[in-house]
């Protein structure tokens, strides 16, 4: 049972957020919402009138339209193509179309462009599409799911201005995040869901970040932790001019990642920002061996690896949580113990030899299992029944048992809920506190900010800019990521700065 | 936990009867419709079926298929579609015959060296395959059919009198120079017929299969790039080599297939030497869910139903009947898998997520009480 007993009213004109923990059952409610589901029991009413929807036709026709976390937009159509596609009946598909989007752009301060491909937009501009799309098959009620998910600060505050139109001019949204500054910042009315049900509501004007949290997980949050530096100057992991070049899907050689250099001392997180895209993907696969650079040097606790194969870099000791767990870190139909061997099947206990040792290897998922707090039923069902949060656990503690000295954090929060969140932060503290070095790349500046030492930002496959987690704020290090500043960041007005979780680390944050 | 793990093996008993029961039943449809009864021929076949020459016979014949079977299963395990094991088994086994043919060395001598070369010849024809799939992005299930028709085109130009070929007495057939008597392989002395010795290798050949697929690191770094070749590169395994090592295996393993033929039957390769017995070996593989014992099952089945048409023509059927059951089967065969699978995957995640719900409910109400 993903939701029973969910109580909901949104009212019109308002944004209406609904919080809860990833696997709360937001997602859920949603598809139900919007027809893609249908619920066992309970009503829904639009409007004071009883509505059954059974799919996204019905729930669009009673003027109620969702815009995705994954974009639906074909790449290689114009925004107009895209707008019209499915929908050529309304108004066409030529210039009446064209008319009505420009209109419904300007109501609602969109700014949209008609002819240009949707694959020359950034994810701000294809939000937006996906936003008009809705709007033009007459949605009065949109649902959005985490819609902020993908985007920089700045282009967060220009969305939250949107949806402020929006309400202004009648409509209703229903935001769905587990930001909750965000949230606190943008919401009329604010529903909590935890364990696929309602458990209150709250009042945007008089809730503080910390009660929402706690609110959502249902207990008190873990109590923040002053930062004490552990770092030496030891280096870890030194790279040097790592540069690596690939053919995009047009046929052009691109510098994917260009001159990177950087050293990680033992006991230190370096922390990489960037929107995604800039190279960070592809400057983990150089590290782990996957791609090989056209030029550069890496060095491992004093050895060069720069050509040594991934299995080697592993034994070596380089742990990596993957930015994507199901392509990368996980086999989704093998059971949980065989997950465990994944990637280090040729060290102790998994193998003895040539031969895999099965009994110490489940023993041992056994420990993993209860150190790490996975929640499962055991240790031989499959990866992919367990929920995001507890997959990203087991990977963790896996990469944990081998006593890495490197750890690759690539996004190692996302998708988890507010619980495994914080494990995985002290988790990762307290490597660093003896002696491990940590690459962390993650789109959340909060978590980045907080758990960094050293910060550099990513930019179109170079390390353009460097700040100091103590003092930067996320605005600062966003405009860094969209190119506009660079070099060494400094933080600027330490008073003028209105977001609430610009002064919170993850220590104390909810997501 | 134990009442998945039980479930599991339910829902994977389930899928091939299932195939195997909805073919019986599509097949009754075929014979109705051409006018005869189905379920006659069905007790026909059944009682063909069960005698003890046709016990001996489906044991011979099956011994083959089961090397067939395993010699694609390898391939399946990782995700390769090796097609060319029909042409892998035909040149091994030919070379095979014309190694054997020419030398006459003591049998515990010359018989390793026979099969020997039919798996390094079948290794290496595979193995074209996976060196093409790496280098060049070639798909293996384009070269290795391309590779059964080289296969065949090689064997028939060598395959004649004057070169390794000879026509025989009666000269109706050519065939490579016969085996020595001692390189002819042992058998089981049953009655009316012997029971071919190399059924042990076989089987040898099964244990070996499931001991390097679930008990060594090789195995796990093989099965991991079938199930994810991504996530297998993420984990250090060399997916390239991985791709050309199990071609190499999946075609050493070809070229035993010829061998019970070769070594307990013809002694020769001739012009009489059974054909597609690679095709036949993925339908097996895939009936047994690649499983060591479920190829062995579905081997045993193939060779019962072969039988039973035999029987079949002498009563008034079409003798083809058997090949619509089998073809209908290996059709049943890939949708059902995939149905139960499906079903299994989320029938696991919701008990997952009810067994989890259970526990903080429990959870929730020690901390409410204390």
């Amino acid at each position: 049972m993903a939701n029973h007993d969910i109580d909901i009213t949104v009212r019109r004109g308002t944004v209406h957020a609904l919080v809860g923990e990833n696997g709360a059952g937001k997602s859920t409610l949603m598809k139900i919402l919007y027809g893609m589901q249908k619920p066992d029991e309970g009503t829904i009413a639009v409007d004071g009138e009883q509505v059954t929807f059974n799919n996204p036709g019905d729930a669009i026709a009673r003027g109620v339209g969702m815009v995705h976390q994954h974009f639906m937009l074909a790449d290689n159509l114009t925004v107009l193509e895209n707008v019209v596609l499915g929908s050529e009946k309304l108004y066409g598909i030529g210039d009446k179309a064209r008319a009505k989007i420009k209109e419904i752009s300007e109501a609602y301060g969109l700014g949209i462009r008609t002819d240009v491909l949707v694959e020359d937009l950034g994810v701000a501009d294809r939000q937006r599409v996906e936003i008009l799309k809705v709007l033009y098959r007459g949605a009065r009620t949109l649902i959005l799911d985490e819609p902020t998910a993908v985007l920089v600060p700045q282009e967060v505050d220009a969305l939250f201005d949107n949806l402020r139109e929006l309400k202004a001019e009648g409509l209703t949204v229903i935001f769905i995040s587990h930001k909750l500054g965000e949230v606190l910042s943008v919401a009329d009315d604010i529903t909590v869901i935890r364990r696929g049900t309602t458990v209150g509501t709250a009042d945007p004007a008089h809730t503080t970040t910390k009660q929402l949290a706690e609110l959502m997980v249902g207990s008190e949050l873990p109590s923040p932790e002053t930062r004490e530096s552990t770092v030496t100057d030891v280096p870890m992991l030194t790279v040097e001019d790592l540069s690596l070049s690939a053919v995009d899907p047009d046929g052009v050689v691109r510098a994917v990642l260009d001159g990177v250099s950087f050293t990680i001392h033992k006991g230190e997180v370096l922390g990489i920002a960037g929107v995604e895209g800039n190279g960070q993907s592809e400057l983990v696969d150089t590290i782990m061996g996957m791609r090989h650079p056209d030029r550069g040097v890496l060095t491992l606790d004093g050895t060069d690896i720069s050509t040594a194969p991934t299995r080697k870099r592993r034994e070596d000791g380089i742990g990596c949580i993957p930015e994507d767990r199901h392509r990368h870190g996980l086999l989704l139909e093998a059971p949980l113990w065989e997950n465990r061997i994944l990637g280090h099947v040729t060290e102790k206990p998994n193998s003895k030899g040539a031969i895999l040792d099965l009994k110490a290897a489940r023993r041992d998922t056994e420990r993993i299992v209860r150190e790490y707090d996975v929640r499962t039923p055991g240790i031989d069902v499959t990866a992919a029944s367990l929920s995001g949060g507890n997959q990203q656990k087991l990977i963790v503690g896996r990469e944990m048992s081998h006593a890495p000295k490197l750890l690759i954090a690539a996004h190692p929060t996302r998708g988890v809920d507010v619980g495994a969140q914080a494990q995985i932060w002290d988790q990762i503290r307290d490597a660093r506190r003896e002696g491990l070095a940590v690459l962390l790349i993650s789109a959340d500046l909060d978590e980045l900010i907080g758990l960094s030492d050293t910060l550099r930002v990513m930019y179109r496959g170079r390390l353009v800019a460097d700040a100091d987690p103590a003092t930067i704020t996320p605005e600062e290090l966003g405009s860094a990521m969209t190119g506009a500043a660079t070099g060494h960041l400094e933080h600027e007005s330490p008073e003028g700065d209105s977001r609430p979780e610009a002064t919170d680390g993850p220590e104390d944050e909810a997501r | 936990m134990k009442k998945i793990d039980k479930e599991r093996l339910l829902l994977g008993i389930a899928a091939p009867l299932l195939a195997v029961v909805a073919a019986f039943l599509i097949t009754a449809l075929v014979l109705a419709a051409t006018g005869k009864e189905p379920f006659s021929a069905f007790g026909i076949m059944f009682d063909y079926g069960v005698k003890s020459d046709s016990q001996v016979y489906i044991i011979n014949k099956a011994t083959t298929y089961y090397l067939a079977g395993l010699a694609v299963a390898i391939g399946f395990r990782m995700n390769l579609f090796n097609i060319g094991v029909d042409g892998q088994y035909r040149l091994a086994a030919f070379f095979a015959a014309a190694v054997g043919g020419a030398l006459t060395l003591p049998g515990i001598v010359q018989i390793p060296l026979i099969i020997i070369t039919a798996m390094i010849v079948g290794a290496m024809w595979a193995g074209i395959a996976g060196v093409l799939k790496t280098t060049r992005g070639v798909s293996e299930v384009v070269s290795t059919i391309m590779l059964n028709f080289i296969a065949t085109a090689i064997i028939g130009y060598l395959l004649q009198p004057g070169r390794l070929g000879h026509l025989d007495a009666a000269g109706t057939e050519v065939a490579t120079t016969p085996l020595p008597e001692s390189s002819h392989f042992f058998e089981f002395p049953t009655t009316p017929t012997p029971i071919i010795g190399f059924v042990v290798i076989a089987a040898i050949a099964g244990v070996a299969y499931w001991f390097t697929l679930a008990r060594t690191r090789f195995g796990f770094d093989l099965r991991t790039v079938g199930r994810s070749d991504t996530a297998a590169a993420a984990s250090g395994v060399n997916v390239k080599k991985m791709v050309v090592t199990s071609m190499l295996l999946s075609g050493a393993m070809a070229g035993l297939i010829g061998m019970p033929t070769l070594l307990n039957e013809s002694y020769a390769y001739g012009s009489g030497f059974p054909l597609g017995i690679g095709f036949t070996g993925i339908a097996i593989a895939l009936l047994g869910r690649n499983h060591p014992v479920g190829i062995a099952l579905s081997a045993i089945l193939w060779a019962f139903l072969e039988r039973g048409a035999q029987q079949l023509e002498f009563e008034g059927y079409d003798r083809e009947i058997v090949g619509v059951m089998q073809g209908v089967i290996v059709l049943c065969v890939v949708i059902a898998y995939e149905v139960v699978r499906r079903f299994g995957l989320k029938r696991q995640q919701r008990r997952v997520g009810e067994k989890l719900a259970a526990q903080a409910r429990t959870n929730d109400k020690t901390e409410v009480s204390a």
